[in-house]
């Protein structure tokens, strides 16, 4: 490791700490509908979509109807998505003339785009025309985005209503949060995205003959729209098959710390949200403060990971150690530029949200460089987490938390003051346990049947991580992976598509469920025997409730990929074919 | 609840209107205007000719010119298209090896590549990332390590003085932003580029 490689990490996290609380407020102000420096401009379009869509932006629901508002809109994007990719042929906007998906990977796309996933089965400039890029898979990375963030305020308003039958609309946090906050934040960093080098065009590859006189065709379009949304929105689906690595979707470090920036963000800010919804901002730090922790603990040790070179190679007299003229490290799969620091970081943290870009090839990772953002997603992705997702996530841990503090002392758990009951952590416990069934449930399947073995791209504990990978980002809708796994198969399309949905509705839904029981609950001042959710006590408790589930139930699995891996690396041990 | 299957399908139509062609066709119309190089791929064009972009490596195999990295990237087999086969820097199809650190296959490669490499520079440890692959197989970069490693190939088969290459080498290696945000690197097309020049 480097000194300089620790400078850039501190850095980035001033930044998002110096974001969180004037985001946070700014975001308040637009979720309760007043008045913001956008309005004069963004008002009569807010309006303009009230009056097309025909909804009444005073009307409040019940969290059932809110509920089945976001899974009816979410059956009509993905209608709307499969129908563009099957049809891109016939359609305009397709210089390279991109033939229909076919309807597996459509259906796996179209499922991984409205989960907000945004995994990758496809390649983007081999699979996907530009009419599909943009009014196909860019518009599910603000809408998809703005439905995890709208949840997550249905859940805090679950916290602040007093006996209230209704959670809000979910109509109207989806405009809000469209037009508010996604929407202008990517179009000003999009333009200085394209500043420092993404193309923002819409003609044909460029035929480029090189000064060796070879011929090179350079994949073009418009990327730089879609990069920016699809790190504000938590969503990952590259423009390009390599995502982030990818020179013209991330061209330098000043790019890679303003998307890095990007995928936080809203995620941090939505903690200092929650404070002032509550009216106790010092919740809100307390609930950033345990994503933090964790953040820094996955970061320095994945760091630790890449800074070192492969011990296999070094026997051919490779230099893999940090000098003036290289940053060394274990260099396959990652860029120059980014080196093993900004690699590392940016694994980390596109993994502690459900950002499942990449800068560098995770699959190449050292075993337990490569654990690192296999554990972050398995935690729940609540280290900021997806936008809206991570933090419905973490006050679910929270939940348990409370439930258990409660049990140790012999009193009724609160949590923002209001009481937790027996509903409230059945539910919750149903939306915690339905994605490690998922994981683990997906994975034993696909490793026992030739199918899914058939996709496995590394011999030994490898491939097991490889599977066990897939299957953790598809539910915990990420989209990250370790890409060497042939998941463009039906098998594979299918299971993962359903692990997405499980991710996405299995877990939220319960949640809303809490949402609605909690609003309908009168709210109690705090007494003497009120456990202080602000205090480091919480902090602690709730960063050992979230590592002891996540151990209790994912320690065995991670034994068998990376954990068995490193070991075998350190004893020198190969694997031969796949 | 079915009165919420109207607005579900107006507000897919209405938000595609507004973030699947305003948004991206107003930045594509901004961004030619205000940044029209960027915006088009920053391509470097000679004598009217396009030679590539800044921002994509190309392959360099000549012991004239400095090498980029290996790259992973493949291309459809032109006799089989269900297979296929390696070709480097293909800007059309972007992709890492993909290969574990435990996997035989990633480590013969280092040791073949590492047997060619050294031959050309005896005695000198090869910079790592001149034997691995990058994420994106397009990586435009390499360390001053690595270019500084080439320094005697390139010196020799062009007849220079390994000083003067090495001199070329500092001048082209961009230091980090601030002396903090990234790593050292050298754009081996834009060193080549210059290598011509010297002449």
């Amino acid at each position: 490791m480097t000194a300089n490689g620790w400078i850039q990490i501190a850095l980035f996290s001033a930044i998002v700490i110096a974001l969180t609380r004037p985001l946070g407020g700014y975001m308040t102000r637009v979720f309760a509908g007043e008045r913001t420096f956008l309005w004069p401009l963004l008002r009569p379009v807010e309006r303009a979509v009230y009056w097309c869509c025909g909804v009444d932006e005073k009307e409040e629901q019940h969290w059932l109807t809110y509920g089945v508002a976001i899974l009816f809109f979410s059956i009509a994007g993905f209608a709307t998505l499969y129908a563009l990719q099957r049809l891109q042929w016939y359609l305009p906007f397709n210089p390279q003339g991109q033939t229909g998906v076919a309807p597996d990977l459509a259906f796996n796309t179209s499922v991984s785009f409205i989960t907000n996933t945004n995994w990758q089965a496809y390649g983007g400039e081999t699979t996907m025309g530009y009419l599909v890029q943009m009014a196909g898979l860019t518009v599910h990375n603000f809408v998809s985005a703005a439905t995890g963030i709208a949840m997550a305020l249905a859940l805090i308003r679950g916290f602040v209503r007093r006996e209230a039958r209704s959670i809000g609309n979910f109509w109207v946090d989806l405009t809000r949060c469209t037009l508010y906050i996604l929407l202008p934040i990517s179009v000003v960093f999009a333009l200085v995205l394209v500043w420092q080098g993404v193309p923002q065009n819409l003609g044909a590859y460029t035929e480029a003959t090189t000064l060796e006189g070879a011929k090179q065709i350079i994949a073009q379009g418009p990327a730089a729209s879609q990069e920016i949304i699809k790190e504000l929105g938590t969503n990952g689906g590259g423009f390009f098959n390599a995502n982030s690595a990818h020179p013209f979707e991330n061209p330098n470090a000043v790019t890679n710390l303003i998307e890095l920036v990007a995928i936080f963000a809203i995620g941090a800010g939505l903690t200092n949200v929650l404070g002032r919804m509550v009216r106790d901002e010092r919740q809100g730090w307390a609930i950033f403060a345990v994503m933090g922790v964790l953040f820094l603990a996955g970061v320095a040790i994945c760091y630790n990971s890449e800074a070192h070179g492969n011990p296999a190679v070094a026997a051919y007299d490779i230099d893999s150690a940090p000098s003036a003229a290289q940053a060394g490290g274990n260099m396959e799969g990652k860029e120059v530029r980014f080196g093993p620091a900004l690699s590392a970081l940016w694994a980390t943290v596109t993994t502690d949200t459900s950002c499942g870009a990449v800068n560098s090839m995770h699959d190449s990772y050292l075993p337990v460089g490569g654990m690192i953002p296999l554990v972050n997603m398995q935690l729940g992705e609540v280290i900021f987490g997806g936008v809206g997702s991570g933090l419905y996530g973490i006050l679910a841990f929270a939940i348990v938390a409370m439930f258990v503090a409660g049990l140790m002392v012999g009193r009724t758990p609160e949590y923002l003051g209001k009481k937790l009951e027996a509903k409230e952590v059945k539910m919750t416990i149903l939306a915690l346990l339905s994605l490690p069934l998922s994981i683990l449930g997906w994975t034993a399947l696909a490793v026992v049947l030739p199918a899914g073995l058939g996709g496995i791209a590394n011999a030994g504990p490898h491939g097991f991580s490889e599977i066990l990978y897939a299957y953790t980002e598809g539910t915990a809708n990420n989209g990250s992976a370790f890409a060497g796994l042939s998941a463009n198969t039906l098998f594979y399309n299918t299971t993962i598509a359903a692990a997405m949905l499980i991710g996405r509705f299995i877990f939220a839904i319960p949640m809303l469920a809490v949402a609605g029981s909690l609003a309908q609950k009168k709210s109690l001042p705090p007494s003497a025997g009120t456990f202080p959710t602000h205090s480091p006590q919480f902090v602690g408790l709730l960063v050992g409730v979230i590592l002891i589930i996540g151990g209790l139930i994912y320690f065995p699995a991670v034994s068998l990929g990376p954990v068995t891996e490193q070991v075998a690396m350190n004893q020198g041990k190969l694997y031969a074919g796949p | 609840m079915l009165k919420q299957i109207r607005p579900a399908i107006l507000m897919i139509v209405v938000m595609t209107v507004i973030t699947g062609f305003v948004y991206p066709l107003g930045m594509t119309g901004l961004a030619q205007l205000i940044f029209p190089h960027q915006a088009n791929g920053s391509l470097i064009e000679k004598d009217g000719k396009v030679i590539g972009s800044r921002l994509i490596g190309q392959n360099f195999t000549s012991d004239k010119y400095f090498h980029p990295r290996p790259s992973a990237t493949t291309e459809p087999d032109p006799k089989d298209p269900t297979k296929t086969i390696p070709v480097p820097y293909a800007a059309d199809n972007s992709g890492g090896s993909n290969l574990g650190p435990t996997n035989k296959a990633l480590i013969d490669r280092v040791k073949g590549d590492a047997a060619k490499l050294a031959k050309e520079n005896p005695g000198t440890p090869i910079p790592v990332d001149l034997v691995t692959t990058s994420g994106s197989g397009l990586d435009p970069d390499i360390t001053p390590a690595a270019a500084l490693f080439q320094v005697p190939r390139v010196a020799k088969a062009r007849h220079l003085d390994p000083e003067k290459l090495r001199a070329l080498v500092d001048q082209q290696t961009h230091d980090p932003l601030l002396g903090i945000i990234g790593e050292k690197r050298v754009n081996v097309l834009e060193l080549n580029l210059a290598l011509d020049q010297l002449h």
